[in-house]
């Protein structure tokens, strides 16, 4: 067997084979709603230890947290399925941020909405340079990405320059978009919801959203049945991009104090999240909703440790395991499905 | 085969394992002694030498792009015009003392004649630090200090008992004398943090502050973000807190900015050692009384003058040795080769706007 | 196990050709690009930058990629079978932590050191039985032992640093050859570079990890240990991790959990500018050797050039990409030459159906 076939093997046949589709989505909706499950038991169990973690504070502060998270996992879900990876996330979301308030330096009037545009554009950009890099120059996305990861940093800090933008430099409607909240629900929570409803709607039912998993599942394949496989990755790139300029935006308006920093080493917590979520990591399988719930779990975790007053030094291990326990799962699912498919033979390895 | 060859392997590796561990008894333990440190400051201080023109000075930051540290250095490149030297500015993209190691080595492969420098490690940089002392550089530490076997001098931006004290006496003042309050500190490893929780700790054990009780240090690593769910969690796993006090510019700003729009504005007090510019918003919205700091600009602009007068030899960082800083005015070296810039400045509503950096 | 087989199979699918021609694939592959890049950078230096060409720069040099040499000699055979480890620069942080964990306990240098090589091994052991006995990808295992043994690392020694080691190791790490500016680590290096060099290049053993990276089910059929010796690299790698661990540990004088955070990113770039392919099956162990100093002679040369950290980051990345695009454009535009029966000077992997899609 290849070894790093596991996930990725038995999905798509889950996914495309034998026209079990229906067997394929009750799957996902099993692994789905394990992590839900989890969820609700960190909840739970911290809650019980200390009633103030369900406090319309706590929740408000939780769901703030878990927006950049949750929008840069679902554009990492487009292009994992199509069996690429974006690690440039990270650093596009801190050269985001700091464009963002850089524009509100230079021109103090500026409508918001000019700047949110401009902190999206930017982000797509950089998607595109990536996009670019990988469907045209056919450059495998890890090393690609790698490398614009430490591109779009140095960027980040030549532009910088030793400089920070504080929450003053930035008007206060601006910074309001990071604290107000519509029927208690906080704005920035509200895009994140739109931003994965929205991805998983397009995913689902449309063409080109079943694609980018046909791509992902069988790229050779995909490309003799006429698929534009590289129009399709460069476009999930761009819109991965786009998101991260978006979260870059979020980032800006809810923290105020923007340094060249910002948003390092992000880019592993959001894979991570993506494969909690039950997105297979070499493509064709997974769902934006599944990668969401996986960015408020890890969030959930990483706000619940310190209530429950475990020593922050265990929060780390803790999400590792995680991850380790959910690809593990993800593996045990579709050997299963796949020994149902082929009424009960032996495993897929 | 090739698993039973391999198996060998792995039973020779695990015996020959065995046999160091056998071999090891009466190895090299943490016991055994190691020579100590000695004194250093071995020439004479000649108060009256000449500082030559031309020296190259050179800060090394704990991070390059860390704002605290490029208004700092303002102060540094202003000393080293006034003495006629050449000023340079290096540092590494992270805060990690590896790649310190790097650029100390750097430098004094230019030949620098006065390293000013930020530790991220007190004991990761010594090794490098002394190669460059060999070269003939002068080593000053600023902010965050080195092993003092290491540097020539310490220029320290208050003393730390000053810090404890002010910052206890500011959280005492604003929560009135009692309640449970907790600590935001920067990273774990950090030098100065350490010691000054350290101190406000023993500070506490005062009578007058025997009602005030400390619950919690957590540490947000500086880290905007970190700090801000740091203080968050505070409030949720402590519904009786009173106070925090935050002894790090990021933390208290990411703390103040949680406070500024959380419903325990005002009801929970926050003091600490911040930037005027960045804590001016919650001044005026009265999420913070007051808050204390030292101004970088001098404390690197000191740290200029030492490392000039260290190399000119007018000082060798011996105990009592007086010299004059520019428009700081006179200092003495105190023990363990440290200068003290002076005590903390105490900021409120009143006197903020005096302030720019 | 029967080279033979190897070999045919190495035939079949295209895999690099047997121990004759080793040399020579050495020189006509990226490697050389790399190496001539090694040579221009350091030459160019040399007369450009005041203070690089001497012995002194050339030894702070090594000691700066002598822990990303340490980990890239293991890594790059993980890489060759199609597999990556992520995790190392954890493990290495891992290490360090239980060696400073252990020395404050008492223990003896002596027994601690083997005791951190074999925890290497263990924790290396570990990616190595979730991929090959779960059936893992590497990628999603080794990102969550990245995790795992960092915080493992920091509930070890929390955020306390070790910083007491007796002062003969640590001037030993950072210690020069008698008489010259050689670190007496590059002798090491040296060493282990070339059992692994010959392995790789001249032994069955080494043919076989081409084998499967190229095409791992083929490999199998041919009668390889694909799942055994993959959960040999592995542990190696941790191994290996563990011995730059313990390498770093005394250079610096200091335990701590942090220790060469975001290390991994380092040596998978030199790996993959040293010409390895990241899908496996191609690469060659100069290559690498030369892709680790070339980042440290770049990053060292800009540095001495008062060039700051900005402009490294993205010189670093730039390099990287700058790497893989250029051969793949030339191996393109040799594609749309006429095809002559022959197929392009590059193995292409059309078979492989779970790795990125061949370019």
């Amino acid at each position: 067997m290849s070894a790093g076939s596991g996930t990725g093997a038995s999905a798509p046949v889950a996914e495309h084979g034998g026209g079990d589709v229906r067997g394929a989505r009750r799957l996902r909706q099993v692994r789905e709603l394990g992590i839900l499950l989890a969820l609700a038991l960190i909840v739970a169990a911290t809650a019980v230890a200390n009633p103030g973690f369900l406090s319309g504070q706590s929740i408000r502060d939780l769901l703030l947290s878990a927006t950049l998270l949750t929008i840069l996992a679902v554009g990492q879900t487009l292009v994992i399925v199509t069996r690429s990876v974006d690690l440039s996330v990270g650093s596009v979301l801190g050269l985001a941020a700091f464009a963002t308030g850089t524009l509100f330096a230079a021109f103090p009037g500026l409508p918001v909405a000019v700047a949110v545009l401009a902190g999206v554009a930017l982000g797509a950009v950089c998607g595109a340079v990536n996009g670019a890099l990988v469907a045209v120059a056919r450059v495998p996305a890890l090393v690609v990405t790698l490398g614009t990861l430490y591109a779009f940093r140095g960027v980040d800090y030549w532009w910088a320059a030793g400089t920070q933008i504080n929450a003053a430099d930035m008007p206060a409607s601006f910074l309001g978009l990071g604290r107000t909240a519509v029927l208690g629900v906080p704005v920035p929570a509200l895009v994140a919801l739109a931003v994965v409803l929205a991805a998983g709607w397009y995913l689902a039912s449309y063409r080109s959203g079943r694609e980018l998993y046909a791509i992902g599942s069988e790229p050779h394949a995909a490309r003799l049945s006429g698929i534009p496989v590289d129009r399709r990755i460069f476009a999930a790139f761009v819109v991965n991009g786009a998101l991260a300029g978006l979260a870059g935006v979020l980032y800006a308006a809810r923290f105020g104090t923007l340094d060249a920093t910002v948003g390092t080493g992000l880019e592993l917590q959001v894979v991570a999240a993506a494969v909690v979520g039950g997105v297979a990591i070499f493509g064709g399988s997974g769902t934006v909703y599944g990668a969401a719930l996986g960015a408020v779990l890890l969030t959930t975790i990483g706000s619940a440790l310190p209530v429950l007053r475990v020593s922050g030094f265990w929060q780390q291990a803790v999400v590792g395991l995680l991850i380790l326990v959910a690809i593990g799962m993800d593996r045990i699912l579709a050997v299963r499905a796949a020994r149902r498919l082929r009424g009960g033979g032996p495993d897929g390895t | 085969m090739f698993r039973s060859r391999l198996g060998r392997g792995l039973a020779a590796g695990a015996a020959a394992g065995l046999l160091l561990l056998g071999t090891a008894c009466g190895g090299t333990t943490r016991g055994d002694a190691d020579g100590a440190g000695e004194q250093k400051g071995g020439g004479k201080a000649d108060p009256d030498a000449k500082i030559p023109e031309g020296l190259k000075i050179s800060y090394l930051p704990k991070q390059l792009n860390n704002p605290y540290f490029t208004y700092a250095n303002s102060g540094g490149e202003e000393a080293v015009e006034e003495l006629k030297g050449e000023y340079k500015e290096v540092g590494p993209s992270e805060a990690t003392a590896s790649s310190q190691v790097s650029y100390i080595n750097t430098l004094s492969q230019q030949g620098s004649d006065v390293i000013v420098i930020a530790a991220n490690d007190p004991n990761a940089v010594c090794s490098a630090l002394g190669q460059a002392q060999q070269a003939g550089a002068k080593i000053v530490t600023y902010d965050s200090d080195a092993d003092p076997e290491c540097r020539d001098i310490f220029i320290n931006q208050a003393s730390a008992k000053g810090i404890a004290e002010t910052q206890i006496k500011l959280i005492a003042d604003q929560i009135g004398g009692k309640g449970e309050i907790a600590f935001l500190s920067a990273t774990p490893n950090a030098t100065n943090q350490n010691t000054w929780l350290e101190l406000m700790e023993k500070e506490l054990e005062k009578d007058e502050y025997k009602d005030i009780e400390v619950v919690d240090t957590v540490y947000g690593n500086d880290d905007d973000q970190k700090s801000f769910q740091e203080m968050q969690g505070l409030l949720q796993s402590h519904p009786d807190l009173k106070g925090v006090v935050s002894p790090t510019t990021v933390g208290v700003a990411a703390a103040a900015r949680y406070l500024s729009d959380s419903e325990y504005k005002g009801d929970v007090k926050l003091t600490g050692l911040g930037t005027p510019n960045q804590m001016r918003e919650y001044v005026d919205n009265g999420t913070v009384e007051s808050f204390a700091l030292w101004d970088p600009k001098d404390l690197s602009y000191l740290a200029a003058h030492v490392g000039a007068s260290l190399q000119a030899g007018r000082i060798t960082g011996a105990e009592g040795e007086e010299f004059t800083a520019g428009r700081l005015g006179d200092y003495e070296v105190g023990a363990e080769g440290e200068v003290v810039l002076g005590p903390p400045t105490v900021f409120d509503a009143k006197n903020i706007d005096e302030y720019d950096f | 196990m029967a080279p033979e087989v190897t070999e045919r199979d190495a035939a079949a699918t295209a895999a690099p050709p047997p121990r004759g021609r080793a040399v020579r694939r050495i020189l006509a592959g990226r490697e050389s690009g790399v190496l001539g890049a090694l040579l221009l950078t350091v030459l160019a230096a040399s007369f450009l930058v005041e203070g690089f060409a001497t012995g002194r720069n050339a030894g702070f040099l090594i000691l700066d990629v002598a822990a990303i040499a340490i980990i890239a000699l293991p890594m790059t055979l993980v890489v060759i079978t199609g597999e990556i480890d992520l995790s190392v620069a954890s493990t290495l942080g891992l290490t360090s932590a239980v060696m400073g964990h252990l020395w404050v306990a008492g223990l003896p240098l002596e027994t601690i050191v083997p005791l951190c090589l074999v925890l290497g091994a263990v924790l290396g052991a570990v990616n190595g039985l979730l991929v090959t006995v779960a059936g893992l990808p590497s990628l999603a295992v080794t990102i969550g032992t990245m995790a795992l043994y960092r915080g493992l690392a920091y509930v070890v020694l929390g955020d306390t640093a070790v910083a007491d080691f007796p002062p003969a190791w640590t001037a030993a790490a950072v210690g020069r050859l008698p008489g010259t500016d050689v670190p007496q680590v590059a002798v090491l290096i040296m060493v282990l570079a070339l059992a692994v060099g010959v392995l790789l290049h001249a032994t069955p053993v080494g043919r076989s990890l081409y084998a499967i990276g190229s095409n791992d089910e083929a490999a199998r059929f041919s009668g390889i240990p694909v799942r055994w010796t993959r959960l040999w690299l592995f542990v190696a790698t941790g191994a290996g991790a563990a011995l730059a661990g313990v390498f770093w540990t005394l250079q610096y004088g200091s335990a701590r959990a942090d220790n060469a955070n975001g290390l991994e990113l380092s040596v998978i770039a030199a790996v993959l500018l040293g010409g390895v392919s990241i899908f496996g099956g191609r690469g060659a162990l100069p290559g690498v050797i030369g892709g680790v100093l070339l980042l440290g002679a770049i990053r060292n040369a800009l540095q001495l050039a008062d060039v700051s950290s900005d402009t490294l980051n993205i010189v670093t990345g730039l390099l990287l990409v700058a790497s893989v695009v250029a051969p793949n454009l030339v191996a393109r535009l040799r594609e749309r030459r006429p095809r002559s029966g022959v197929p392009p000077a590059r193995p292409r992997t059309p078979d492989r159906p779970l790795r990125t899609e061949e370019s």
